[in-house]
């Protein structure tokens, strides 16, 4: 191993900066899965009958379900009877008026995670629902986005006020069948965002939510909808880091995205969960089932993500097209470093006549990670005229990590057009000497090119979280060049 | 006074010797022309002095401003004033031009002890630097070097040289690749940059840029030794006679002061 090899990997090995955690007190069940949790669950939150059908039908379809063993990471066996499925910040009589009633101990984890929650918020012009462990402890703006009639809330508020529409989408993309992760989501999932922007309205800020998992041993099953009715638009950010902990740490997401006629709908990820320590112990496993249907003519839904966290990453953003002329989009960074192992792509549904997808993805791999890509187009019989662009590009630091790509393209129509190119390369002497040349240390240079790297990427981010992700990037690889 | 002082060095790449005792001193202000054949170890010498790796330095000393040289990281000797301008830039895909300039700038000013430059001041000083070496200012937000010809590459080395202002300015073969305007673009550059506090080590094969940027000093490096020092006749004589000779020329016996 040469003097920069072992520059890169200690530059890469540093601690993780976002871990430290905040000691409430919280309301939890007992470890274990039944159907009893998964009633107590909807009786916490006190929901309608017809919720605790939908659960009690995921979670009987669950058991009956195997772990899926395709995705290129390895781990050892989950046991789900050893999980929580629900942790609440304890209530203060009914909850909080405002943020003076808020626990200060909530308010300081938010601070020290630059979380714009109080009237830091309201001049970065962002709307946060904070998501603590699994309750929405806040909502700003709403009053604000409510003036349009954008519908901007806990999902488990949306349960209560607007049943209809939880009926009519809830599941509609990600069905509670769809897979293992998805059935058990949608049997326990606690909390999570809900989204609805009326016909025509532009919303006029970004969305805005931090996930944070807090109480040890406890699992993190939010659920996401987003619908945009026709010709609305949203952009919605979702930004994570996770407290250090010793165990592992599952977190079985679901995000399902409705866009409808001529609807736009940006979906930005920064994910910085807890890696583990560079031995692989600790860590997040992500589990993670996006996907956007692009209901009507000529919609569009675009996925950002730039994940540098988690122990194990399972993630596949994707997007139905089945309006003609719908367009989807898929933008991604992955860096894997120490341990880290992440299996992520996305699917590209072509259904319609005149769709079109793009996906640019940039995998980093560093330390003794494995960073794969799955991705599958699939153009279907009617899809006339169908395109997709595809770039797949993978950065090698060291000699000990891995990357692998596993493009599956399926045309079932002939006038289809699909692309796809992909490059791996490593970061080269040449271009580290050449910074180091002109005054910058390694930690520097190696930041300076990744970013590069990853530039088509970052820049469809909006702005505030560009800054943050390039940031990210520098950090998640400080001390691995080679 | 001294800028550079080399004693004796012999360095190896790959457990091949290609420098076998380089002596060379340079005094502030001057400008040393270092000449010869290829594989003569011209480059190496460059590589050594800035500290690029896979080199083994088996003997000899290099002393900078009272320092040793050798010591030091490559960041480190860059941010005391030795500056490379390469033989062969090195593209850097998705980092803008301007981000890496204000980057080395704030590198070198912060080892000074001095405040990074704002946006605005920054930019005032590169543009003025810009037309040293007639640069067009959509160059600051390419690529570094990415789809440059060979001499926007070279004008992009001289460019940063005016940025950063070092001590020692080694430039390798900044010649090559470049056609004859380019050439006078590049030489008057470094011509402006000449001052009695700068001194300058041009690596060079061929004799042509000696005509635009006037050395004090030619030397003749040969299988990795310094075998003839002279004035800039010296490179005239080359131009003529070719490198033939060189190979059964004696050792030299002293050095220009």
């Amino acid at each position: 191993m040469n003097d920069q090899t072992q520059q890169l990997e200690a530059i890469t090995q540093k601690e993780y900066k976002a871990g430290f955690f905040t000691d409430i007190e919280s309301d939890s069940l007992p470890p274990g899965l039944s159907e009893d949790v998964v009633r107590q669950i909807s009786l916490i939150k006190g929901e309608p009958e017809f919720m605790l059908e939908w659960r009690l039908k995921a979670y009987r379809h669950w058991l009956t379900m195997e772990t899926p063993e395709w995705a290129h990471v390895h781990y050892p066996e989950i046991d789900y009877q050893a999980v929580s499925y629900y942790s609440a910040p304890k209530k203060k009589t009914d909850g909080p008026k405002s943020l003076d009633e808020v626990d200060p101990e909530l308010l300081r984890t938010y601070e020290k995670l630059g979380v714009p929650l109080d009237e830091r918020a309201r001049l970065a012009g962002v709307a946060v629902d904070a998501v603590f462990d699994s309750v929405s402890v806040s909502n700003t703006f709403k009053d604000k986005l409510a003036e349009q009639g954008i519908l901007f809330m806990p999902i488990s508020e949306a349960i209560q006020e607007h049943p209809e529409l939880i009926k009519k989408y809830l599941g509609s993309v990600v069905p509670q069948k769809d897979n293992y992760y998805a059935a058990l989501n949608s049997a326990v999932f606690t909390d999570g965002s809900f989204v609805y922007i009326p016909k025509g309205v532009r919303c006029p800020m970004e969305l805005s939510t931090y996930f944070r998992i807090n109480a040890a041993n406890t699992g993190q099953f939010e659920r996401t909808l987003i619908i945009a009715d026709d010709d609305s638009y949203v952009s919605y950010l979702e930004g994570c880091t996770a407290p250090m902990r010793d165990e592992n740490q599952l977190h079985a997401a679901v995000v399902e995205l409705v866009a409808m006629d001529r609807a736009e709908i940006k979906y930005s990820t920064v994910q910085n969960w807890y890696p583990g320590d560079e031995n692989g112990k600790g860590g997040i496993y992500n589990f993670v089932t996006k996907r956007a249907a692009c209901r009507g003519e000529s919609s569009k839904v675009s996925w950002t993500q730039v994940e540098t966290g988690s122990a194990i990453t399972w993630k596949y953003p994707s997007v139905v097209l089945q309006g003609d002329n719908s367009i989807g989009e898929f933008y991604s960074v992955a860096v894997t470093n120490n341990m880290q192992q992440a299996d992520t792509g996305t699917k590209m549904i072509h259904l319609g006549k005149n769709t079109s997808s793009t996906i640019i993805s940039k995998g980093i791999s560093a330390g003794r990670s494995s960073n794969a890509y799955r991705g599958l187009v699939r153009i279907g019989p009617n899809a006339e005229n169908a395109r997709n662009y595809t770039e797949c590009d993978s950065l090698l630091m060291g000699d000990k990590c891995a990357a692998h790509t596993f493009p599956y393209i399926e045309v079932k129509n002939p006038t289809a057009q699909v692309e796809h190119e992909a490059s791996t390369s490593k970061i080269s002497e040449d271009q580290l000497f050449y910074c180091k040349q002109r005054g910058l240390d390694v930690e520097d240079s190696v930041s300076m090119i990744v970013n590069g790297f990853c530039k088509q990427v970052i820049r469809e981010l909006p702005m505030e979280f560009a800054v943050e992700a390039q940031n990210l990037l520098g950090l998640s690889l400080e001390g691995s060049v080679g | 006074m001294k800028m550079l002082e080399i004693k004796n060095l012999h360095a190896k790449i790959e457990g091949k010797e290609i420098l076998r005792g380089i002596n060379l001193t340079v005094n502030e202000g001057e400008v040393h022309a270092i000449m010869g054949p290829n594989g003569a170890g011209k480059s190496t010498l460059s590589n050594v002095l800035t500290g690029r790796e896979g080199y083994e330095i088996t003997q000899g000393e290099v002393i900078y401003k009272g320092e040793n040289l050798l010591e030091l990281e490559p960041e480190e000797r860059a941010r005391r004033g030795v500056f490379l301008a390469f033989q062969y830039p090195v593209e850097i895909p998705g980092v803008s031009n301007i981000y890496l300039l204000k980057a080395a700038l704030n590198a070198v000013r912060k080892h000074q002890g001095l405040d990074e430059l704002d946006a605005i001041d920054f930019l005032t000083l590169v543009r003025s630097k810009m037309q040293l070496v007639k640069m067009d200012e959509q160059f600051l937000h390419r690529s570094v070097n990415e789809g440059f010809s060979g001499g926007e590459k070279k004008r992009n080395e001289i460019l940063q040289m005016a940025l950063l202002e070092p001590q020692l300015a080694i430039m390798d073969e900044t010649d090559s690749g470049l056609d004859i305007d380019a050439l006078k673009t590049v030489s008057e550059g470094v011509n402006a940059l000449r001052s009695p506090e700068r001194s300058f080590v041009m690596i060079t094969h061929y004799q042509r840029l000696l005509d635009y940027i006037v050395p004090d000093f030619v030397h003749v490096l040969s299988e990795g030794r310094i075998v003839k020092s002279g004035d800039k006749e010296l490179a005239k004589e080359l131009e003529k006679s070719g490198y033939s000779w060189v190979h059964d020329a004696p050792e030299p016996e002293g050095q220009p002061a």
